[in-house]
């Protein structure tokens, strides 16, 4: 079977979240409009690990019964133990920019572009152990050298209460390992097809090199038949336009 | 018997006003009832972050300002008035993020003039809120810096329950954090699907879902009161419907053509 991008980018994902190394993930929270971290998410549930999982963005069986403010106070106390963020623009430190360019705030008469706006990043990202940052664009206009503006800081200075940062990006070209003690990204996989020099051309800020490289490890089948069957499933709902494309799959009507 | 124009009436140009986003029950209704009335200079608060209702309201130059953590068409895209409108330089944005604009109405309902938020620190966000301060937490031996979230109390709240009943309650189920809103707010201005008979309170299934006559000032019916946007489980979000909204608010004309079809024609719904 060949792997669409997107399952590669949610196998890919599914890896990071089931890391033995990382902070375990027994609770994780997925934004609105997240349709790949969200497929990843069911991916490692149907693998039969034990993960709660809160998406926010369901109409019917919303997770929570204050709705964002109940999310925010379970991050508050740390029992959200990994959330996902991007950004219009991501920088070496891993800071997000998701509010825009140009003068504060963004896309104002002196010019710039903005963004929607920071959301609760400025709050997650400090209050969750871990935080996976994606985003599929992969392009110098994305990954800028240092952000326009920081929703979210990738690094705090000591004495900032923070349970912990990015653990790695994931784009469509490539997987990054964030190391918050150097303050830089390392590159730790290439997707199928894309070489060092083309993620080196579309990365507008610098990253550690391992000596080797692997390419970033193909789904099995029996992740595509999950993702493909039960997944698709459980997300046919929320992201009807992406099960279509991706899986092929229609939602009754 | 009011109507969506009857209530927007009662809303004084100027005046703070609360939206929830897409999905969460925001008054579609009362919004094109705001146009309708030609509401001007209305400083909008999203809670916590804006969409469709407060794209309109944008487009229809009834906002002066607008207070959120995000403005956004979900899956539709951009807010392309809202853009428009700061691009131009007819608004002004005061940026938040999510659980700072929860903090802020929780200080509202409790009365106290502030509460703290972890986390937030180290975002330019703090640097743009005058109005926000850090101290270093009172309750530690130094060196924990903590940031300080005003009281915020909107001067009316727009939002759409599923139904009403004979006290003036209005249940919005599971969507409890608007309550909050409704505690925080000095008016709270509610369209509904439909009145029922007798006082939801009394009901045990019902009343965790109940925001209570206390806080509401005036009810409405409007059938379909959220469309496009969808209403928990009485209807879907119309997709088609805001994807041709945000082809047609591309530009001033097109935007102008939305209105005149969808919320200038459209008649008070009758209760």
């Amino acid at each position: 079977m060949n792997a669409r991008p997107e399952e590669v980018l949610a196998v890919a994902l599914a890896r990071l979240i089931l890391d033995p190394a990382a902070h375990p993930a027994r609770h994780i929270a997925v934004g609105a409009a997240s349709p790949i971290p969200a497929a990843a998410c069911w991916l490692v549930r149907k693998l039969g690990h034990p993960v709660r999982l809160s998406l926010l963005h369901k109409r019917v069986g919303n997770p929570f019964s204050e709705g964002s403010r109940e999310l925010f106070d379970l991050a508050g106390q740390g029992r959200i133990d990994l959330f996902f963020l991007g950004g219009g623009q991501i920088d070496g430190q891993a800071n997000l920019n998701l509010l825009g360019t140009g003068a504060w705030p963004g896309g104002t008469p002196t010019g710039g572009v903005r963004f929607p706006g920071s959301f609760g990043s400025a709050f997650m990202y400090l209050m969750t152990p871990r935080t996976i940052l994606f985003r599929e664009e992969h392009s110098p206009r994305v990954l800028v050298p240092r952000v326009d503006h920081v929703s979210a800081p990738g690094l705090s200075p000591p004495g900032t209460f923070r349970r912990g940062t990015a653990q790695a990006l994931v784009t469509g070209r490539c997987v990054f390992r964030f190391d918050a003690g150097a303050g830089q990204f390392t590159l730790a996989s290439l997707h199928p097809g894309e070489t060092l020099e083309g993620v080196r051309a579309a990365t507008g800020f610098t990253f550690a090199v391992p000596a080797t490289i692997p390419t970033t490890e193909a789904p099995t089948p029996a992740e595509l038949a999950l993702l493909r069957g039960p997944v698709c499933d459980e997300m046919l709902e929320t992201y009807p336009d992406f099960c279509t494309r991706v899986f092929d799959r229609k939602a009754a009507a | 018997m009011e109507t969506p124009d009857t209530l927007a009436a009662l809303v004084p140009d100027g005046a703070l006003l609360a939206l929830p986003p897409d999905n969460s029950l925001p008054s579609v209704a009362l919004v094109h009832a705001l146009i309708r009335r030609g509401a001007r200079g209305l400083r909008l608060l999203g809670v916590p972050v804006s969409g469709f209702a407060s794209d309109l309201l944008i487009g229809a130059g009834c906002v002066a300002e607008v207070e959120t953590s995000a403005v956004s068409l979900g899956e539709a895209g951009f807010a392309p008035r809202f853009t428009a409108a700061l691009k131009e330089g007819r608004i002004t944005v005061r940026d938040a993020t999510c659980p700072a604009i929860h903090t802020m109405l929780q200080a509202a309902e409790k009365g106290v003039p502030f509460l703290p938020l972890r986390g937030v620190l180290g975002s330019d966000i703090v640097a743009h809120r005058p109005d926000w301060k850090i101290i270093d937490n009172p309750f530690a031996s130094g060196g924990d810096p903590i940031l300080l979230l005003p009281a915020l109390s909107p001067d009316v709240a727009a939002i759409h329950g599923v139904m009403a009943d004979e006290a003036g309650n209005i249940w919005v189920g599971r969507r409890r954090e608007l309550a909050t809103l409704a505690h925080a707010a000095r008016m709270v201005l509610a369209t509904v699907e439909r009145m029922v008979p007798g006082d939801m309170l009394e009901d045990e299934r019902l009343a965790s879902g109940v925001i209570s006559a206390t806080y509401v000032s005036a009810i409405a019916v409007a059938a379909r009161g959220t469309h496009p946007i969808a209403l928990l489980d009485e209807y879907g979000a119309d997709a088609a419907h805001v994807a041709e909204y945000a082809r047609l608010a591309r530009s001033e004309s097109g935007f102008a053509e939305y209105l005149a079809r969808f919320v200038l024609a459209r008649p008070a719904v009758a209760a």
